[in-house]
C-alpha cells in the first residue's frame, strides 16, 4: 500500500465530496510533467529499450546478466524493505519511515558504482545506497522506531550515519574527501587505493548555505566528491520551482565544475554517469555533481500528506517511468533473466520482509541508564552525577506496586 | 623557560601539537600567509605548509561542516573563527553535529576537534567583534568549552584542547592577546578540566575566567591596599566546571563574587550562583554576586567602558557583599 493511496482514503473518509470538488478534479488540467529535457543521460527507456550512448556505453559495457540480474536484485529488495518498514509504522512500530519509493535506481546506480574504499555520506532516505554498501536494514529502522539515532559503525561499511538536517553532510563529505586528498590516496592509479566520496542530497537541500558552502570548499580544493543530488521534484510540498530559476546540474557550472542531469529511474544510466563521477574523483580531476532526474512516489515520510499539494494525475505519468519495470522490461526481451529467476526472487523478498519485520518487532528497546551513555569520551563530571540521581530516584521505586 | 605574549603562547603550543602529530592540521580565514589577523598561527604555513595550515573560503559554517569531515578521516583540526560574532553561522555544525556525533554513533566514532575563538571586548571594534557567547556552548551537552587568561596556560590548554578525543572550544582573551607571561616549557601542564586559584585569600572569593581573571587581580590587589583579603579563582573550564575548586573556596570565605563579560542574565555566573546556594548553602554569609554584561545588543565601542565590568563594578560588588 503506498502512502499515496493511504492518504487519499483518509482525506476523503467520512463524508462524500461535494459535486463541484469532483468536477474541479475530473476537469482540472494535466500538470505538465517534465521529462528530464534532451540533456539528460538516458540508457533505458521506461519502456526498457537500450539506448546507445557514445559517452557513457563504455561504463556498461563489462557488466554481465548477472551483474545486471544483481541491479534487479537490489532494486526489488530494497523497495520491499521499504515497504514492510512502511507497513511497521502504519502499524505503530516505527515513530516515523521516509520512504525511499520511486528512487530505487537513483541510489542502487549509484551506490554500485562505488568502490569498498569509497565513503557516501547519506541524508535519511538512502536505504538503497545502504542496502548497496552491506548495513543491515535493520540499522535504519532502529532510528526510525526510536531505540537510537543510528548508531551503526560508519567506518565499517564506509556508510556514514544518517544526517537529519538538511545539506549539513554535504560539507563533511567533503571535508571527509580533503581527508583522503591529505592522505595521499587520491591520483595514484592504484584502483585499490585511490578513493573518493559521494554527498547524498534532495533537490530542497540544494536551496541549502551548506550545500552552496560545500561546492565552494569542493571547487578550491579539487576534493574528490560527487555531489549526488537526487531531484525527486518535491522538498515535502514544495516543487521545483520554488527551489530553483534552471536546471539544477547546471548550477555545477558556476561553481566551477561539472554538472549533469542523468535519468535517475534507470539504474544503467545512473551507474555509469556515477562511475565516470567517482574515476574522475578518485583520479584527482575533482568534483563532480550529478542531478539524478527521478521522482518520489510515496509522501515525504509517513506523517506526510502529499494529496494536499500534489495532483494524482503527475504521480500516473511518473508510474510509466518505474525504475523497477524497465530493467525487468529489459532483462525479459533481452532474454538476460527467466521466469525461475523472477520467482526466486520474489521468494527471497518475501524472507527479507519477514526477516525485517521480526528484527524489528523483537528490537529490544534501550536500557534507560544508557542516554547517559557516549555523550564524551572522558569522562564527564556532569554526565556522571546525574546518571547517579537519575538511578538514585529509580531505586527509590524499587519494591512498589508489589503489594 | 621564556616570557611570551598569550598569543605566542598558543602559537608556540599550536607548533608543538603539530610537531607531535602529523594528523594536526589548521583550518580559518587569513590564518596561512597572513598568520590570521591577530596573528596567532604566525609562520605555521610557511613551517607546516598549505596542506597542514589551511586557509579557508571565506564561509564559516564551511569552515567547522569541512573539519568534521576532516575529523572523521582521522584528523584533528584546529579550526580558527576569526571573531566571537562570526561564530554563529557555524552554530548548527557545532549544535547538531559536532556534539551529538558521538552519541549519535553510539560511542563508535570520536569528533576530536578544537574551535578557538577570540573572545570578548575591550579593543574598541565595530559590531560583533566583542562578543562574549561561550554560555551558549557550555549550555550544549557533547562539547568542552574552556577559556585561558595568561601565557602559561595559553601553551598548555591549546595542546591540551588538541589532545582531548572530545570536541571543544577554546575562548581565547582577545585584549589580553598581547600580555605577557612566564612560561616553563618543561614544566608538567595543570590538568585542562580544573579551575586554579592564582590568588589566595579568606575574606571573599572572585570568580572569573579569561579576560575578567585580570581585571580580578587587579581588584584584589586594591582590595588588600583597604586590608581586604580576596581569593581570586580563574574557572579555565567553563564546561565542565569545576565547581568542586569553586566549592571550597566559598566554604572558606562564605563570600563570592562572579565575574564576567557576558551579559549576567543566563551566563555562567547564573549557572555558577545556582550550584553554589545548594553547594554550600550552610556556608554563605552574604547572597552569591554577579558582575557581567548588561542584558543588551553590545554597546558601540564609545560606551563598551560602561557595559564591561571593571575594576570599580568588581570592587563595589565586594563592597555590597561584605557589607551583607
Amino acid at each position: 500500500m503506498s502512502d499515496n493511496a493511504v492518504a487519499s482514503s483518509g482525506s476523503t473518509a467520512g463524508t462524500s465530496p461535494a459535486e463541484d470538488e469532483v468536477l474541479a478534479e475530473l476537469t482540472a488540467p494535466v500538470p505538465e510533467v517534465g521529462d528530464g529535457g534532451p540533456e539528460m543521460i538516458q540508457l533505458l527507456t521506461p519502456e526498457g529499450q537500450r539506448v546507445e550512448n557514445t559517452e557513457y556505453d563504455e561504463y556498461v559495457k563489462d557488466l554481465t546478466d548477472e551483474d545486471l540480474r544483481g541491479f534487479y536484485r537490489d532494486l526489488v529488495l530494497i523497495r520491499r524493505v521499504d515497504a514492510e518498514a512502511t507497513a511497521l509504522q502504519r502499524q505503530g512500530e516505527l515513530g516515523i519511515w521516509a520512504s525511499l519509493l520511486g528512487q530505487e535506481a537513483a541510489q542502487v546506480g549509484s551506490g554500485r558504482a562505488m568502490r569498498p574504499q569509497d565513503y557516501a555520506f547519506p541524508t535519511y532516505r538512502e536505504h538503497g545506497v545502504a542496502w548497496c554498501r552491506g548495513v543491515n536494514p535493520l540499522n535504519l529502522l532502529g532510528l526510525f522506531r526510536g531505540v537510537n539515532h543510528g548508531g551503526w559503525d560508519p567506518n565499517e561499511k564506509n556508510f556514514h550515519l544518517y544526517t537529519i538536517v538538511i545539506g549539513a553532510q554535504t560539507l563533511h563529505a567533503t571535508g571527509y574527501a580533503m581527508g583522503i586528498q591529505r592522505d595521499g590516496d587520491v591520483g595514484t592509479g592504484d584502483a585499490d587505493r585511490d578513493a573518493a566520496v559521494i554527498a547524498y542530497f534532495g533537490d530542497g537541500a540544494t536551496a541549502q548555505g551548506d550545500v552552496n558552502e560545500s561546492f565552494v570548499y569542493a571547487a578550491v580544493n579539487n576534493a574528490p566528491v560527487v555531489f549526488f543530488c537526487q531531484n525527486n521534484q518535491w522538498a515535502i510540498s514544495e516543487p521545483n520551482e520554488r527551489q530553483t530559476r534552471i536546471p539544477l546540474y547546471q548550477r555545477a557550472r558556476g561553481f566551477g565544475f561539472p554538472g549533469v542531469r542523468v535519468d535517475g529511474n534507470d539504474v544503467l544510466a545512473v551507474y555509469a554517469v556515477t562511475q565516470q563521477a567517482l574515476n574522475a574523483a578518485r583520479s584527482g580531476n575533482g568534483p563532480t555533481f550529478i542531478e539524478a532526474y527521478t521522482y518520489r512516489m510515496g509522501a515525504h515520510t509517513t506523517s506526510d500528506d502529499p494529496t494536499k499539494y500534489r495532483v494524482s494525475a503527475e504521480v500516473e505519468v511518473w508510474k510509466h517511468r518505474d525504475p523497477i519495470e524497465r530493467l525487468k522490461s529489459y532483462l525479459v526481451h533481452t532474454q538476460k533473466a527467466d521466469q525461475a529467476f523472477f520467482d526466486a526472487l520474489e521468494k527471497e523478498g518475501d524472507e527479507l520482509a519477514v526477516a525485517v519485520r521480526e528484527g524489528c518487532l523483537s528490537m529490544p528497546d534501550p536500557t534507560p541508564d544508557s542516554m547517559f551513555d557516549h555523550i564524551y569520551v572522558e569522562e564527564h563530571p556532569v554526565v556522571e552525577a546525574e546518571r547517579k540521581e537519575f538511578a538514585a530516584y529509580h531505586a527509590g521505586f524499587e519494591g512498589e506496586g508489589s503489594h | 623557560m621564556g616570557s611570551m605574549t598569550i598569543a605566542k603562547g598558543i602559537n608556540n603550543g599550536l607548533r608543538a601539537a603539530m610537531e607531535r602529530d602529523p594528523k594536526v592540521v589548521l583550518m580559518g580565514e587569513d590564518i596561512g600567509k597572513l598568520g590570521g589577523v591577530f596573528r596567532v598561527t604566525d609562520g605555521l604555513q610557511k613551517d607546516f605548509g598549505e596542506d597542514r595550515v589551511i586557509d579557508t573560503p571565506l564561509a564559516e559554517a564551511g569552515i567547522v561542516g569541512t573539519a568534521i569531515g576532516m575529523a572523521l578521516r582521522g584528523y584533528r583540526p584546529v579550526v580558527e573563527i576569526q571573531f566571537d560574532g562570526f561564530i554563529y553561522p557555524a552554530f548548527d555544525h557545532i549544535v547538531s553535529q559536532v556534539a551529538k556525533m558521538r552519541a549519535r554513533s553510539l560511542g563508535k566514532i570520536k569528533l576530536p576537534m578544537v574551535i578557538r575563538i577570540p573572545v570578548g571586548g575591550g579593543i574598541g571594534a565595530v559590531e560583533h567583534h566583542s562578543e562574549s557567547n561561550e554560555a551558549y556552548f557550555a549550555h550544549t551537552a557533547g562539547l568542552k568549552v574552556v577559556c585561558c587568561s595568561n601565557a602559561e596556560d595559553a601553551y598548555w590548554m591549546i595542546q591540551q584542547a588538541i589532545e582531548s578525543d572530545d570536541p571543544v572550544l577554546f575562548y581565547e582573551p582577545k585584549r589580553r592577546y598581547w600580555d605577557k607571561g612566564e612560561v616553563d616549557e618543561s614544566a608538567a601542564p595543570r590538568p585542562l578540566l580544573k579551575a586554579q586559584v592564582c590568588r589566595e585569600g579568606t575574606d571573599l572569593t572572585l570568580v572569573a575566567y579569561g579576560p575578567m581573571v585580570k581585571t580580578c587581580l587587579q581588584a584584589a590587589e586594591a582590595a588588600a591596599a583597604e586590608g581586604k583579603n580576596l581569593e581570586v579563582i580563574d574557572l579555565r573550564t567553563l564546561s565542565p566546571l569545576d565547581l568542586d575548586t569553586v566549592a571550597a573556596s566559598v566554604e572558606k570565605t562564605g563570600r563570592t563574587v562572579i565575574v564576567h563579560e557576558a551579559s549576567t542574565f543566563l551566563g555562567m555566573g547564573a549557572e555558577i550562583a545556582a550550584a553554589l546556594q545548594q553547594r554550600c548553602f550552610y556556608h554563605l554569609e552574604a547572597p552569591v554576586l554577579r558582575v557581567g554584561g548588561y542584558n543588551l545588543p553590545y554597546p558601540p565601542s564609545k560606551l563598551e567602558e560602561e557595559f564591561l565590568p571593571d575594576l570599580d563594578r568588581v570592587l563595589d560588588a565586594v563592597d555590597r557583599s561584605l557589607a551583607f
